[in-house]
């Protein structure tokens, strides 16, 4: 920023990149190259260069060569988004002795070749762009990397099984882990499953070992009934508010005996684990191998609470752990990384009226289905209608609800094509009934899922490949009477179908949680316009957010079956402990600074920082910026009436100088 | 035959969400009006109004702004500031007699690159509409700032 640096005697290289010809096609690149050549050279420019692809090693390479021999202060690499490369130069001009940050990225790629098609008006703004970075370039000032410690604790929000599997990887890693659940118990929805396709292994016998590892491991703090309230701080720096709920029971007593829900005299319909099917007693523990298994009181429901009488519980409990006066917990936690494994909600099918889910008995959801087919649910795994008794003869089971569907979500939820498989080969199993599966595109690609698929056409299932239009119990022709009427149009046959069952069994499609948006708010992340997480890239960070330290894993960035999520857990654990095994964390020195001598102490500026980063010293009458706390937006410097603060990275004078650049004449 | 009016844009970006709608935007291929110009902030809140002024006393015929959604700020609140600069700026640009429709304020996510080019495309139409903006061109300012202002900042520097 010091006045020396503003005149032009930097010298600077600029690299055209053709980006084999992603870039070439459209930009004419040598044009480019001969046009900053000849009208910058008042800025500094001393060699201007164009090369195939600027991202190899020889691309670099060339970089790293007119550093040393021609001896250039400033980078200027025209070629895909700073986001993709800027590192990759940035560190080729550190290997030659060049501060990283002397270096920019202009992105003629994304921003222009793969946007526009008119090969004038392209190069004409290629030359624009790339005149206001070498403008922009020649205030930039050398920067250190800002290194704080990192704390090797860890929090993983959400007990299913991908939290479960990052918290038991970076724990036998040697490293502390905080695991928050928000229902009593671990496990998720995978606890609630019966057989886990393709394998049709038992979920909860390949559950619950990992559930009690987790519950017993040394080096995790497993909170389950717990939300997480308030997150400050930034990566390796994390300071978290849990709220640990009031189970009304002490956990120190507790044996988990179980006589307390024994005795319980109140039943109430389980909403949530029995996916209303079944009962639950008012204390209870959402199902016999809970992680940990104490009970929690739900209090709305219990008659004490409501009528001041019972405690039959605290009656019979041996070891006097129920405490009807337990208030809710807060607890502070300090960690380094945060790891989001909140999982999805299921698709509420009464929204799709023509289904008549709600409305009609014998349409069951997905996880009612799940439930019912599980040994251990309300129905101890007979398959029933309604009525609780009869066996179905037939059964529908309908593909794609609430997805790939214009109406209500476009995506498709990726598991409900094996898990339909899987309910089809559960039904035949337990009942021998004829099935039907109504489906638009079958997609079953992962290891061994399309033999499973060939496995049930084997098994007689019939495939009607075709969008369910209704399900109605109006019948039109004797055999129709008492049934259920499947109304689709076949398209493999090209003809509209009547087909009446006893069952209807939905595949409900995979929603992002409710509060997905509120949950991101807090731990500063986004969700994009589908409502799922974003990663920072869909492809090659696929666990990782925009905001550093934050993670996400499992179903919280879109659907995922079993396995893709347990790879998700773990893939999170290894960044994770990447971070922590560095002990320190480099963050960008992208900073607000102030000059003291300038500043009036006004104030203004003392209100626009989030972080609380800008501290007033009341004694010298001028503020200051806290450089760990500081983020770097920028806003601070924007406010300043007296231009006393200004921004590393993104100083006033780069980006007036930009501005110059990009309306340079071409 | 009188040629179209292709308006100069700059476009000032937050880097968190618009840029990398810009991105997203590039990677799909989807195209674009070619008139506007990005560069890259760290966040809307960064955007000083008399980047705005420079721009279009450099030549620029209209202004984008862009940040994060209301409420998805990276930086919790500073698109609110944003929103609050922007209002006021439409107003002074009204006061000297510019068009407020020559600065525009949108609102991209990482994952919006359609909303993005869309955004872009209508607000090249709307400052091809104004026409240029023949902003004056005197290069005496400097000259004004020497002679008349210059002394009276430097009284005030605190001894």
């Amino acid at each position: 920023m010091s006045d020396e640096k503003k005149t032009p005697k930097e010298k600077i290289g600029v690299y055209v990149c053709h980006c084999g010809t992603n870039i070439s096609a459209v930009v004419d690149v040598e044009g480019v190259r001969d046009w900053v050549q000849k009208n910058m050279a008042g800025d500094g420019v001393v060699i201007a260069r164009d090369y195939k692809f600027m991202c190899s090693s020889l691309g670099q390479e060339l970089i790293e060569k007119d550093i040393k021999e021609l001896g250039l202060t400033r980078v200027v690499v025209a070629a895909c988004s700073p986001h993709l490369h800027e590192k990759t130069f940035r560190t080729a001009a550190e290997n030659a002795g060049l501060n990283p940050y002397l270096t920019e990225l202009v992105s003629i790629r994304e921003q222009i070749s793969w946007v526009h098609t008119d090969k004038a008006v392209a190069t004409a703004k290629a030359k624009s762009l790339v005149a206001g970075t070498v403008k922009r370039v020649v205030n930039n000032e050398a920067l250190e990397k800002l290194k704080v410690p990192i704390n090797a604790n860890t929090l993983v929000v959400g007990g299913g099984i991908a939290g479960i599997q990052a918290a038991l990887e970076i724990a036998n890693g040697g490293f502390h882990v905080y695991l928050v659940e928000r229902e009593p118990s671990l496990g998720g929805h995978m606890a609630q499953f019966d057989k886990t396709f393709p394998t049709l292994d038992c979920s909860a016998c390949i559950l619950t070992p990992r559930m009690v590892e987790a519950g017993t491991h040394p080096n995790i703090t497993v909170l389950t009934w717990s939300e997480v309230t308030n997150v400050s701080g930034y990566i390796g720096n994390f300071s978290v508010t849990i709220k640990k709920k009031s189970r009304c029971v002490n956990e120190e007593l507790c044996t988990g005996c179980g006589i307390c829900i024994e005795k319980c005299p109140k039943k109430v319909i389980d909403d949530t684990f029995e996916a209303g099917l079944g009962y639950r007693k008012v204390i209870y523990t959402p199902f016999a191998q809970a992680v940990p298994n104490f009970p929690v009181l739900d209090q709305p429901n219990c008659t004490y609470f409501e009528k001041g009488t019972c405690k039959a519980c605290e009656k019979f409990c041996p070891t006097n752990a129920i405490d009807f006066t337990q208030q809710d917990q807060i607890l502070n936690v300090e960690v380094g990384n945060i790891i989001l494994a909140t999982g999805y909600d299921l698709f509420d099918a009464s929204r799709m009226t023509n289904y008549g889910y709600g409305r009609l008995a014998n349409v069951y959801s997905s996880l009612e289905f799940e439930r019912m087919s599980n040994s251990s649910g309300p129905t101890n795994g007979h398959i029933v209608l309604r009525d609780g008794k009869t066996k179905p003869e037939t059964v529908g089971i309908i593909h794609c609800v609430g997805s790939r569907d214009k109406n209500f979500n476009n995506h498709c939820s990726a598991i409900c094509c094996m898990q339909s498989l899987k309910f089809a080969h559960l039904v035949k199993e337990h009942t021998g009934a004829t099935v039907y599966e109504f489906y638009i595109d079958m997609r079953t690609p992962a290891k061994s899922y399309d033999e499973f698929y060939q496995r049930i056409i084997d098994e007689g299932t019939v495939f009607v490949r075709g969008k369910v239009a209704e399900i109605s119990d109006i019948p039109r022709i004797p055999d129709e009477e008492g049934k259920l009427i499947i109304q689709v149009e076949d398209t493999l046959v090209g003809k509209q179908r009547r087909i009446p069952v006893d069952m209807v069994i939905l595949s409900n499609g995979l929603e992002p949680r409710a509060d997905a948006k509120q949950v991101g708010k807090l731990f500063g992340i986004s969700c994009s316009s589908d409502g799922w997480y974003i990663e920072r890239h869909p492809k090659l960070d696929p666990v990782t957010t925009m905001t550093e330290g934050i993670l996400i894993a499992g179903c919280a960035s879109g659907p995922k079956d079993i396995p893709a999520s347990v790879s998700q857990g773990a893939a999170a654990a290894a960044r994770v402990m990447d971070k922590i095994l560095q002990k320190e964390v480099e963050l960008e020195p992208v900073r607000a600074t102030i000059d003291e001598d300038k500043c009036s102490g006004c104030r203004i500026c003392n209100n626009m920082c989030p972080f609380s980063a800008i501290l007033y010293i009341e004694d010298k009458g001028v503020t200051r910026v806290n450089p760990a706390l500081c983020q770097g937006c920028g806003t601070c410097i924007a406010a300043c009436p007296a231009g006393a603060i200004s921004g590393t990275g993104f100083s006033d004078e780069q980006i007036l100088a930009q501005i110059d650049g990009i309306l340079m004449a071409v | 035959m009188t040629e179209k009016f292709e308006p100069v844009i700059v476009g000032f970006t937050c880097n968190w969400c618009s840029y990398r709608a810009a991105d997203a935007a590039g990677t799909a291929r989807m195209k674009y009006a070619p008139n506007v110009r990005l560069i890259r902030l760290m966040c809307s809140g960064r955007l000083d109004p008399s980047f705005v002024i420079k721009a279009f006393a450099t030549g620029a015929d209209g202004v984008m702004i862009s940040g994060c959604h209301p409420g998805d700020c990276h930086y919790i609140s500073q698109n609110y500031k944003a929103l609050r600069r922007y209002l006021l700026l439409r107003r002074t640009l009204a006061g000297f007699g510019i068009e407020p429709g020559r600065v525009k304020l949108v609102w991209a996510s990482a994952a919006e690159g359609l909303k993005l080019t869309e955004e872009i495309n209508a607000f090249v139409e709307e400052v091809r509409a104004l026409g240029p903006l023949n902003w004056p061109k005197w290069d005496g300012a400097a000259e004004v700032f020497e002679s008349e202002l210059a002394p009276h900042i430097a009284t005030e520097v605190p001894a």
